[in-house]
Parts: C-alpha cells; structure tokens; sequence
C-alpha cells in the first residue's frame, strides 16, 4: 500500500472506490428484492390482464383509467368508479384521523414522559417501547377480542344486562380507526419525545415570568418548539395508516375496506394485475408526496432553530 | 393551593399518559389472560388451565410455521446486518462524496414505500422468476426478508459509528496494522453494540411481517404471523390466545436485551 506514491487526491479516489465496494451487498440486495420490482409494477399498470392473474404483454392504459373510473360491461361507458373513490376518501379520511388522534393522546403522553425523573423515564419509554416492537398482527388480534360480539365489551354488557344483545362494532369504520389509533400510537410518541427531550424548559420559565398562562405556554412556547417531533410523528403514522393492509382487513372485513385490501383483490378474486399495479403507484404517489412536504417543513424547521 | 406550582405541569397531561397506558396495556393484558382459560370462547372465563398451551404445543402446523419463521428471520437478520454494517462503514465518517445521497435513499427506500406496494412488487417479480428458474423454496422469502431487514439493522450501526471517530484507526495504522486488523481489533469491538443492536432489530422485524410474506409465501410456507392471519380470519379459539402469548414473551425478550445493549453503551 504504502509503495505507492499516490497523490491526495488518489488516495481519495481509492477510498471512494473502496466505500462502494464496501455498500454494494446492501444495495444490490434492495435493488433486486425492493427497489427493481417496483419498476416493473410501474411497467405492468400499462399492460392488459391476463385471463387467470398475471398479464399479457398488451400496452393499455385501463389500468390506470380504473383507478378512479369503471367501464360498463355491456355498453362499453365509462364512469366515476364509486366503489373505488369511496375507497380512497375512506382511506385518506381514516388516516387522518388516525393521525390527529395519536397526536391528541400522544402529545400529553410524551410529555409526560419527557418531564419524569431522569431515573423513572426509561422505564416509561421502556413501557411505549415495547408495543412498538410487538406483532402488529398479535395487537390487531388483541383490540378484535374486545370488540367483537362474543368479545369483552359485549361480553360485559351482556352479563350485567345493560343490554339484550350485543352491538356491532367489528366490521365498521370505527373499529378499523380504534385499531389503528392502537397500532400506530407508538410511532406517534417516539418522534414527539425525542423532540420534547430537547425542551428548553428555561424558555418556559420565562414565559411564565411574563404573566402568561399554562395554556398560552403550551400555545406559543412548547408546541412550536416540538413541532418538528409533530411533524415527524405525524408522518410516522399518516404512512403506514394509508397503506395498512392487516388492521383493515382484520377489523373492517370484507365491506370496509382500504387501499391495501382494494390492492390485494386486485391480485386475488379481482385478477386485474395491472389495475391493482396502477393502485400501488397511485399509493406510492400520495405517500411521497406527504414525505415532500415533510422533508420540506423539516428544513424550513431546521433553518429556523439552527 | 397545598401542590407546589411546576413550570413542568400542564393540566390533565398526567391523565392522559395513565390513560394511554392503560389503553395500550389492557387489550394485551386481556388477550394473556384468555390464553389461560379453561373453556372453549372468549366469552366466558372457565378457570384456569394450559390446555391451549398444550394443544398449541401438539400442533404441527404451528410447529412448522415457527420453525420456518425463525429460519427465515436468523438467515435474513444475519444478511442484512452483514450487508448494513458495510454499508454504514461506506457511508459515515467522510466528507459527502458523490452517489452519497444516492446510497442512503437507496438503503432506506424500504423504509418508505408503504409495505403492501413492495408486497404487490415482489409477487409480480418472483412469480416471473419462479416460472424462469423452476425454483420455489424459502429463498424468495429469504431475499425479501433481508432486503426489508438492511435499513433496519443500519440504522443503529449508523449512529453508533458516527459517535465514533477515526483517531484510533489512525492510531493503530500508525502502529503498522493492516486495514484488516486495524479493523478486527479496533473498529469492530467497539462497533459491536451497535451491530448486535441492528441485529435484534433486524431479526423482530423479520420474526413479525405479515404483509409482505403473505404475497411472497409459495403454498405450504406459511409463517407463524401468516398462519396465524389465516387462523384469525376464519374461527378464533383460545389456542390463538396461547400463541400470541408465547410470541409476545419473545418479543418481549429481545426488546429487553434489545435495550439493556443499548443503555450500555452511553
């Protein structure tokens, strides 16, 4: 090594050779088992379907044209594909309320946990740590044997005859939101408490100085301080939530669904590979999206506090 | 008022956590307790027993089910933590190079894309590679795994490389060792927290998808997170109860010694 006499600027050409050597395993390995087959979904939503799934190789561009529109069979028309918009309004709508919902209860919970003792801190991190890392199926599971009808709930109501018999409410909206706000809580407090640790409790000390409430404290102090652990959080849960696929599926049954199970019909029962290709991109697109506007508030954010 | 005021305090904060926790813990804590009962439903508790233990314990499809999960995510685990390590050692401690950004959006790509679309990807490809090469084993499984495993398992070897800096390399290049062994006893002992870290990481993650195994699975692969979808979707019995409990208590584990390495380390 030593023997050749190469210049700095060798030297530093050979360690960036070097480094990628080094990162090749990792991204040949995504490239081959995540990245490259996602190209070839963006190909396969311009082909025709084949008869039993898969596709023929005939560009077409009804893939596409069903995501939000539906030709009549026999008539050849084309309209609005209701099934499919409520679909996507159900899925955006219930993702956002997810999103507020964790924030609402995990706005409080990480604060509280941000301003414990050093000492006992761990412990309730420990404790929003540990659902984050179980089975999101088995947490699933766990809310469907509260609220289905020979559930917990109903169980209790029955026993203690408030009522004659039990109310549904497996299989509706509410039931999918309740999973989800349950499933997706910890990667709402996580983000948030990682910005709260930081708080400068000083800054609320003065604000406290001049007379202002705990309210306003909160308003003007706090929350705009956080707000880069909000924005993160929020990301956080708005994500998954629109591409959830179990808890929907599980909780909602076969009447209410998302757009991960309007996907996977389309790659089941539906047998329209390119529609449900033309899906995924269309999913694909709204997350990045809500990432650009996260990655853009991020470096407003980040120019603000230094 | 007999509390002393604390700029700290914002009012109802402290309820909302407890509820929170509440919240979090009880169905958990419900779906346990069920695991131990006696009858046959959930909707009534007849005593306590471990017949579902047992019953889990004699059923071959749960046996195999999990011993195809566990060789699944130790094959995948170990991969990706390989791959992430030399991966993280490519893309920390230098001055930004070009194909830098290109290498982190890469690595973390998996990390963005909603996993049902990678799910849909991966079937349409594999089932062309089925039909081209004839195979159908776990390695379809296997390479999905680690693919999804890679940004998991970097990011904790990332940040424990980032805290380090490089005068003792130089130091020990100094002193004549080898790029080899200034890594195998320098870098590499005090990079391994973080490596053992991204590992567990890597392995959890692997040991609880659902989604993407359930579009990769060829028939008759069926994990454990994948039988037990199939099982909840048509008739729940306690024997269901039994499972998630014994899998809990080893995410549970894992998490544990997950934190304990990591406290360590500070």
């Amino acid at each position: 090594m030593a023997d050749m006499p190469g210049t700095i600027e060798a030297e530093k050409s050979r360690d960036i050779r070097k480094r990628w050597l080094l990162s090749l395993p990792a991204l040949l390995i995504i490239l081959v088992a995540s990245t490259g087959p996602l190209l070839i979904v963006l190909v396969y939503s311009f082909l025709t379907p084949g008869a039993y799934g898969d596709v023929q190789w005939l560009p077409s561009l009804d893939g596409w044209i069903g995501v939000v529109m539906e030709k009549d069979i026999f008539d050849g028309t084309v309209s609005l594909a209701d099934a499919h918009v409520s679909i996507f309004m159900r899925s955006v709508m219930l993702s956002l309320a997810t999103t507020v919902l964790t924030l609402l209860v995990g706005f409080p919970t990480a604060y509280f946990i941000a301003t414990r003792p050093e000492k006992t801190r761990e412990l309730w991190l420990f404790l929003i740590t540990i659902p984050f890392w179980t089975n999101l199926l088995i947490r699933t599971f766990a809310i469907l044997e509260i609220i289905r009808n020979e559930g917990l709930i109903n169980g209790l109501m029955l026993k203690s005859g408030l009522i004659s018999k039990p109310i549904q409410m497996l299989f509706t909206d509410g039931a999918i939101l309740t999973g989800m706000v349950y499933v997706y809580l910890p990667l709402m407090v996580l983000p948030l408490y990682a910005s709260m640790e930081k708080l400068d409790f000083r800054l609320v000390e003065a604000a406290y100085d001049l007379y202002a409430t705990p309210f306003r404290v909160l308003r003007k102090i706090i929350f705009p301080l956080v707000k880069p652990g909000v924005i993160a959080g929020s990301i956080l849960v708005f994500i998954p939530a629109l591409g959830a696929y179990v808890t929907p599926s599980i909780l909602g049954g076969g009447k209410n669904m998302m757009l991960g199970n309007l996907i996977e019909l389309q790659f089941g029962q539906g047998r329209n590979w390119p529609l449900g290709s033309a899906l995924s991109i269309t999913l694909m697109l709204i997350v990045m999206a809500a990432l650009l506007v996260y990655v853009r508030n991020a470096g407003s954010q980040g120019s603000r506090h230094g | 008022m007999a509390k002393t005021f604390s700029i700290r305090r914002q009012r109802g904060f402290t309820a909302i956590a407890m509820t929170c926790f509440f919240a979090l813990y009880l169905p958990i804590a419900v779906l346990v307790f069920y695991s131990f009962n006696a009858g046959d439903s959930l909707a009534s508790f007849n005593g306590i027993s471990l017949r579902w233990f047992t019953k889990a314990f004699q059923n071959q499809q749960v046996i195999d089910a999990s011993i195809r999960s566990l060789q699944i995510a130790s094959f995948a685990a170990v991969v990706a933590t390989i791959a992430a390590t030399m991966a993280a050692l490519a893309t920390t401690r230098t001055e930004p190079y070009r194909g830098l950004t290109l290498k982190y959006a890469f690595i973390n790509q998996p990390l963005m894309i909603p996993e049902i679309v990678t799910a849909v990807a991966l079937l349409i490809f594999f089932a062309r590679v089925k039909i081209w090469t004839g195979y159908s084993g776990l390695g379809y499984l296997i390479a999905a795994h680690t693919a999804f495993c890679i940004p998991f398992a970097y990011l904790p070897i990332r940040a424990r490389l980032e805290n380090m800096d490089l005068t003792l390399e130089k130091a020990a290049a100094d002193l004549y060792a080898t790029p080899w062994n200034a890594f195998r006893y320098v870098t590499l002992p005090l990079l391994w927290p973080g490596i053992l870290a991204g590992f567990m990481l890597a392995f959890v993650i692997s040991l609880d998808d659902v989604v993407i195994t359930e579009f990769v699975k060829s028939a008759g692969q069926d994990t454990l997170p994948t039988y037990m979808l199939g099982q909840i979707r048509r008739s729940i019995t306690p024997e269901m109860n039994a499972i998630s409990t014994l899998f809990l208590l080893l995410s549970v584990c894992v998490v544990t010694v997950f934190f304990i390495v990591n406290r360590k380390r500070v």
